[in-house]
């Protein structure tokens, strides 16, 4: 789960890990107040969306004075900010984050994420901050700085010391930074973050560090303890389909092209998403209804898929295996029933209780066309749309 | 032969009592497995379906002699039941639970580090050697005893390729999901090297999907040390970069983890690679 920049900084700063003094703002008149509690200009104004490049694409601007506040609020609130990261259609900004202005000495790059192949929290950091970090790593890798810790004996002295050093820290800095690093090591374990990236961290002409840009990414699994965090989420970043989804249990992502699938198990479901493009068409979404649906669950996954303006035809694609093809044929047809089918069914089955769950289907005077295995399958989707 | 399991194998079922445990044991026991034992804390003394249930699952090896464990117990207790299986001697845990926090299983894998037993899994369907023992939640009749070993990251991927590979008239010798969760216990390499070293497996097929780095580091280990017929699928080719597909760790962060880099390393190093799902039975029958 993602949070703003101005969410992540109320929490750093709960952890002692520096950031600049700044406040959230909703509307013209909060970010005019907020700019001046500040005690001086310049203040940054910045939109806040969940993606990353903000800056380059007009998000984040300088203002010096209250008038300049209130005019790039008004312009930065409702406009749609795209950024290599939010993809061609953009997000409307709706939140403001408004933030002291800093004396920069120099930029860096600090990072916290779990690696998965060493099973350790890794600590990534670079001189070269304010830059993207992957295109400094594949260019300069030397200057990228790697430390990886043990969870069970969490982070050492040495090894914050280290990271001190490799960054070539001024001496008057290195304690600010042990201990920023140190707290925003029990930040991440203590929240089960997966990512926390900080860029830049800054260096002020006075030998502080503080974090200019927050970005936290939380394990989804892990918040089931972290109730306190589920208030952060904002569903204005997120899909509408994908929310509505996600409250069935369903897992969904809405994607561009025109062919709905749905299928059972996240493996099949992206072979699947697959095979409609390698049979020429594109995959509308992708959509697991899991091992061990319910009736109910399949029948919102259908009415979610059929309520897609984009979806020209459907793909229904069910291996039962813990998911019997008979409940899940129950659920089709209900669906069917309730929401009305517009568009060419293409229904392939197999596995436990395929027989029933063929009956079913064809029993129900439901137009539903049948295949014979995946690769008649994806030929059946193709010609339907093509 | 057969790598990991086998008739003998003597299982214990963590969370028999639960819903989904108690569906799959007797699934499990019809297959043939051999369970002997169940824990769930507070029923100790209590019996399913004739099978006694235990407190604790050091007192369910000490009184049945178990030696592997199946673990459906609910994510936050998963990291604590893979300890305590692995505390009592079991040597090999396999554990289905769907959701373990991943900082759990960082702590749950440097645990292990420090004990001889195997874990497979979370998130992940099980194990099973065709006609001798089922632990997990596979549907057991596709499977066929056989020559191919096959090895998934997936579930439902698994069964429709090990359904294809049983009506083109090829059986499995085992057939391992070692789970979609970023951080997992067994991985490819270990189950490639057991397949090398079983000389009834004569062939692999290696299912993989987007996120990590899992298969290329595989696709290095195949080309230096697999002398057998290596059949590879990736799955996820369409998915978009930053996007959780349904599985923790199928993700593709930044430029790393996409599928095109994981087809590359194995057609790089000697992996052949099935490009359409729909084939994948056609083209290990002519391969193997």
């Amino acid at each position: 789960m993602k949070i703003h920049e101005y969410q992540a900084k109320q929490l750093f700063a709960q952890y002692q890990v520096p950031v600049p003094d700044g406040r959230p703002a909703f509307t013209v008149s909060e970010a005019v107040t907020a700019a001046g509690e500040l005690g001086g200009y310049p203040v940054v104004v910045k939109a806040q969306i969940h993606a990353g490049g903000r800056g380059k694409g007009g998000g984040v601007k300088l203002a010096h004075s209250a008038e300049e506040v209130e005019a790039l609020a008004g312009q930065m609130l409702g406009m749609t900010l795209k950024t290599h990261q939010t993809g061609p259609e953009g997000r409307i900004v709706k939140k403001l984050f408004i933030e002291a202005g800093q004396k920069i000495e120099k930029e860096l790059y600090l990072s916290l994420l779990m690696d998965r192949a060493t099973a350790t929290v890794v600590i990534m950091a670079s001189r070269d901050g304010g830059m993207d970090i992957e295109e400094v790593a594949a260019k300069t890798p030397e200057r990228i700085i790697k430390v990886h810790v043990d969870p069970l004996m969490g982070i050492q002295g040495y090894q914050l010391r280290q990271v001190g050093f490799d960054l070539e820290l001024p001496k008057a800095a290195m304690k600010g930074f042990s201990s920023l690093l140190s707290n925003l090591y029990r930040f991440f374990v203590a929240n089960d973050c997966s990512l926390v990236e900080i860029n830049p961290l800054i260096l002020t002409a006075d030998d502080q560090v503080m974090a200019l840009d927050a970005k936290v990414d939380f394990d989804s699994n892990a918040l089931f303890r972290h109730k306190d965090l589920l208030a952060l989420r904002d569903l204005d970043e997120e899909d509408p389909m994908e929310v509505e989804a996600s409250t069935y249990n369903l897992n969904y992502i809405n994607l561009d092209g025109n062919v709905g699938n749905i299928v059972n198990g996240a493996g099949l479901a992206m072979a699947t998403m697959d095979i409609i493009k390698n049979a020429g068409a594109s995959p509308a979404n992708f959509m697991d209804v899991g091992g061990g649906a319910s009736a109910e669950q399949v029948e919102n996954a259908f009415r979610i898929i059929l309520a897609d303006p984009k979806v020209k035809a459907v793909l229904i694609n069910i291996f039962g295996g813990i998911l019997r093809c008979d409940v899940f044929a129950k659920g089709v047809v209900e669906a069917a029933k309730k929401t009305g089918v517009t568009v060419p069914v293409v229904v392939r089955m197999e596995g436990t209780n395929v027989a029933e769950g063929r009956q079913i289907l064809a029993d129900s005077d439901l137009n539903l066309t049948s295949a014979s295995d995946l690769a008649d399958a994806a030929q059946k989707i193709a010609a339907a749309v093509n | 032969m057969s790598i990991f399991v086998n008739k003998n194998t003597k299982v214990l079922v963590q969370g028999i009592t639960g819903n989904e445990g108690s569906f799959h044991t007797r699934q499990c026991l019809a297959y043939g497995t051999r369970i002997v034992a169940g824990v769930t804390p507070g029923k100790g003394g209590q019996k399913m379906d004739g099978i006694p249930v235990f407190n604790t699952v050091a007192t369910a090896v000490k009184e049945t002699g178990a030696d592997a464990s199946l673990i459906f117990v609910p994510p936050p207790f998963g990291a604590d039941a893979v300890m305590e299986a692995a505390d009592a001697g079991v040597s090999l845990i396999v554990a289905i639970t769907e959701g373990i926090p991943i900082m759990d299983m960082v702590k749950v894998k440097q645990f292990l580090s420090t004990r001889s037993c195997r874990l497979i899994g979370p998130n992940c369907p099980g194990i099973i050697t065709p006609e001798e023992c089922k632990i997990g939640i596979m549907p057991g009749m596709i499977h066929k005893k056989g020559h191919v070993g096959v090895v998934s990251r997936s579930g439902t991927l698994t069964y429709e390729v090990v359904d294809q590979l049983t009506k083109e008239g090829l059986g499995q010798s085992t057939c391992i999901g070692i789970g979609g969760d970023p951080v997992n216990g067994t991985n490819f390499i270990d189950v490639l090297s057991a397949f090398e070293a079983d000389p009834e497996t004569h062939g692999m097929v290696m299912v993989g999907e987007i996120g990590g780095s899992a298969e290329e580091e595989a696709a290095a280990y195949i080309q230096a040390q697999v002398t057998k017929p290596v059949v590879g699928f990736i799955a996820g080719l369409t998915a978009p970069p930053g996007r959780r597909m349904g599985h923790a760790g199928a993700i593709i962060s930044g430029s790393s983890g996409t599928g095109e880099a994981k087809i590359k390393a194995f057609k790089e190093n000697g992996i052949h690679v099935c490009e359409n799902l729909g084939r994948i039975g056609r083209i290990c029958k002519e391969i193997f």
